[in-house]
């Protein structure tokens, strides 16, 4: 079988994940988070003996980057966070360090909890051969792990802990300690609203101590509403100015590399609109979308202002298409909301001033065009099927 | 015919009397849908004025509802954190199909009322997170508009609602038997598979489109199964070729991650199958009517 790992929601990162941990009792090293030198060899100092700093990115391959590395002591410690902090790995920028212990390991295992999209429930991965990518792993020796479906009608206890685990080979003489662990991992699982948590590696260390050396938590955010905790572990870091004024005016946008701004409704239709247009691009020098902007189903006009805004803010944008398919959204409203977000941004000394293409279909079509028409809004071109009007956008981004 | 509703299905609303409840009941009415109560432990015994002139009864649970009405489907509007309950009710009252129309349930709680129909056997989810169904003609039970389109022979699956709509329109010249949206969550009730064996079953429908997008596996596996088990013509069109890795479009389950998941693999599998695989949602109606 295949291993696919994380899924949706919030990935946390690696301190904010052991945090989760610690709070559901799944032993981790003691340690703490640092985001200058000064505090890493503070965290260090307060530890003593030999430390592990960690840059903490949202992303793998953090040892071969040169973002893990072990110190002899707080001087040390803040040598090394001085070295990691801006480091730059799979372009993730590390802001942030953790400072712990130094675990004295004598092996290394894989446990994790995840969703099962296939068959619509949960499912848990075990290996005594951890510390790899586990990726790697099931490509290459998937006899080495074990993957166990979990009922989420009746969870994970201790017997099914300890039969995961052997099932993932570990030796008999970890097991009871180990799913004691695994029952504390899967009751973080649910209590926390997670769709993955994975411990890699997850040690033995020289007392026969098992400890949780990384922890990985991905959350759920439908589950915000009953987890008032999960606020505070929202990313400050906003990697696109764009997407993060899109963010302040709860849009739904994802910043692209093209020259065609995309404005439309539904998830799918603007994935498919994002599509045609590449596809209809190519015959125009390689014209591509710039942007993923789903208004939803409302299409107000303050939420068209706002999309338009945001786009419009964006330099490489040279024609924008509008693409609305009216199902329960009829298309007199959407062309009320577009004629109306010139307006709003016209009030705010903002004009329109790269070319629009608008596409209204389905519902009351033949009203909203009629609305558009006779609004006559400069640089507004009204096309009636997606196709054509994706390649109309095109042309003009390759034209501008 | 159909699949999964028709012109029999007698359908009751949880959560008929909330704002989206009630114009979307209003809306299934006007379709002609036998919408034949709500259900609403604290308005229990009262009725609701859904259309001018029309009220409906609303009873305490779906249990009572099924026993005054002989009601067979419920449908969903309730807020996320009483979806669970509330599907873990109609499946309890034994509904033959509960269509779950809520965004924003925890994927824990669906996982939750999955394992609790598939434990009971009796009740087919659709959703969560979807547009729901519609036989034209018959009954639509979610928030698909009626009007687009009136029935035919051609069958529908969808993750997605707004291109549900789309193809649904393009074709509306020849119609449709039953149109699904199965919704985008991780975790589903009904799947492409479920919803392409019930229309290899149904003798009204003679081409089934299939409306996939980027994330997760289930194009795949529908074209394993299309492969093994599907004999009528079916043609597919997958949203997401220009997607970028590790982005979220939307739809929890619109991500792609690593190599899978992605809409080339997707239609390469599709085709490997025998499926007519469309660039955009207008060549996949032409692949319709080509191979109608």
């Amino acid at each position: 079988m295949q291993i696919r790992k994380g899924g949706f929601g919030v990935d946390l990162y690696e301190y904010q994940a052991r945090e989760l941990f610690a709070q559901h009792d799944v032993p981790v090293l003691p340690g703490g988070v640092a985001a200058t030198p000064a505090d890493a060899g503070g965290v260090a100092a307060g530890l003593g003996g030999k430390v592990v700093v960690k840059a903490q990115v949202k992303t793998g391959g953090r040892g071969k980057a040169g973002g893990v590395k072990l110190a002899d002591g707080p001087d040390d410690a803040a040598r090394q966070a001085e070295a990691i902090l801006g480091l730059d790995i799979k372009g993730h920028r590390t802001r942030r360090v953790l400072v712990t212990e130094a675990a004295p390991i004598a092996a290394e295992y894989y446990v994790s909890f995840l969703l099962d999209r296939a068959r619509r429930g949960f499912l848990a991965i075990a290996s005594a051969e951890g510390g790899v990518e586990i990726e790697q792993l099931a490509a290459e020796r998937p006899d080495a792990l074990a993957t166990v479906p979990i009922d989420p009608l009746i969870g994970v206890d201790e017997v099914t802990a300890a039969s995961i685990l052997r099932a993932g080979r570990f030796p008999s003489e970890v097991i009871d300690e180990a799913a004691d662990v695994l029952v504390k991992l899967w009751q973080a699982f649910v209590a926390e609203d997670a769709t993955l948590v994975e411990v890699n590696p997850l040690i033995r260390d020289s007392g026969d101590r098992i400890i949780a050396l990384d922890a990985k938590v991905t959350l759920d955010d439908n589950a915000d509403f009953r987890q008032p905790g999960h606020a505070a572990l929202a990313d400050d870091q906003v990697s696109d100015p764009l997407e993060a004024a899109a963010k302040e005016r709860d849009l739904n946008y994802v910043k692209l590399d093209g020259q065609v701004g995309v404005i439309g409704n539904g998830a799918g239709l603007v994935m498919s609109t994002l599509d045609v247009v590449a596809y209809t691009g190519e015959r125009y020098g390689g014209v591509t979308p710039a942007n993923f902007l789903d208004i939803g189903g409302g299409a107000s006009a303050e939420v068209m202002a706002a999309g338009l805004e945001v786009i419009l803010s964006d330099v490489d944008v040279k024609s924008v298409f509008v693409n609305v398919f009216g199902g329960i959204t009829a298309c007199d409203a959407v062309a009320d909301g577009i004629v109306r977000a010139f307006e709003l941004l016209a009030d705010r000394g903002e004009s329109v001033k790269r070319p629009l293409v608008v596409r209204l279909d389905g519902n009351n079509a033949d009203e909203g065009r009629r609305i558009l028409d006779e609004a006559n809004l400069p640089g507004v071109v009204r096309v009636d099927t997606m196709d054509a009007a994706a390649e109309q956008a095109a042309q003009l981004a390759a034209g501008a | 015919m159909a699949i999964f509703v028709n012109e029999h299905s007698k359908v009751v609303v949880q959560g008929m009397t909330g704002a989206q409840g009630a114009q979307h009941t209003a809306r299934m009415l006007r379709a002609g849908t036998n919408v034949v109560g709500g259900v609403n432990a604290r308005k229990a015994g009262q009725t609701a004025e859904i259309l001018p002139g029309q009220r409906l009864p609303v009873f305490g649970s779906v249990k009572e509802a099924r026993a005054h009405t002989g009601a067979d489907v419920s449908v969903l509007f309730v807020p996320p954190r009483f979806a669970k309950d509330a599907v873990i009710e109609a499946i309890d009252a034994e509904m033959e199909l509960a269509v779950v129309i809520t965004e924003g349930i925890p994927v824990h709680d669906a996982a939750a009322f999955w394992a609790q129909a598939v434990a009971d056997g009796r009740t087919r989810i659709i959703g969560p997170n979807c547009p729901g169904v519609i036989s034209p003609g018959k009954s639509n039970v979610g928030i698909i508009p009626s009007d687009i389109t009136g029935s035919g022979p051609i069958g529908l699956v969808s993750k997605s609602g707004t291109l549900t709509y789309q193809l649904m329109y393009e074709l509306n010249d020849i119609g449709f038997t039953t149109a699904v949206g199965i919704g985008g969550d991780p975790i589903i009730g009904t799947t492409h598979i479920d919803c392409l064996a019930e229309f290899e079953r149904d003798p009204g429908t003679e081409v089934i489109v299939m409306i996939g997008e980027i994330g997760g596996d289930a194009e795949e596996r529908a074209a394993e199964f299309i492969r093994d088990n599907v004999s009528k013509p079916v043609v597919a069109y997958v949203a997401g070729f220009t997607a970028p890795e590790g982005k979220t479009m939307g739809h929890a389950g619109a991500i792609v991650s690593g190599s899978s998941g992605t809409a080339a693999a997707k239609k390469a599998a599709l085709e490997a199958a025998g499926v007519y695989v469309g660039k955009t949602p207008t060549e996949t109606a032409e692949l319709v009517r080509k191979v109608r």
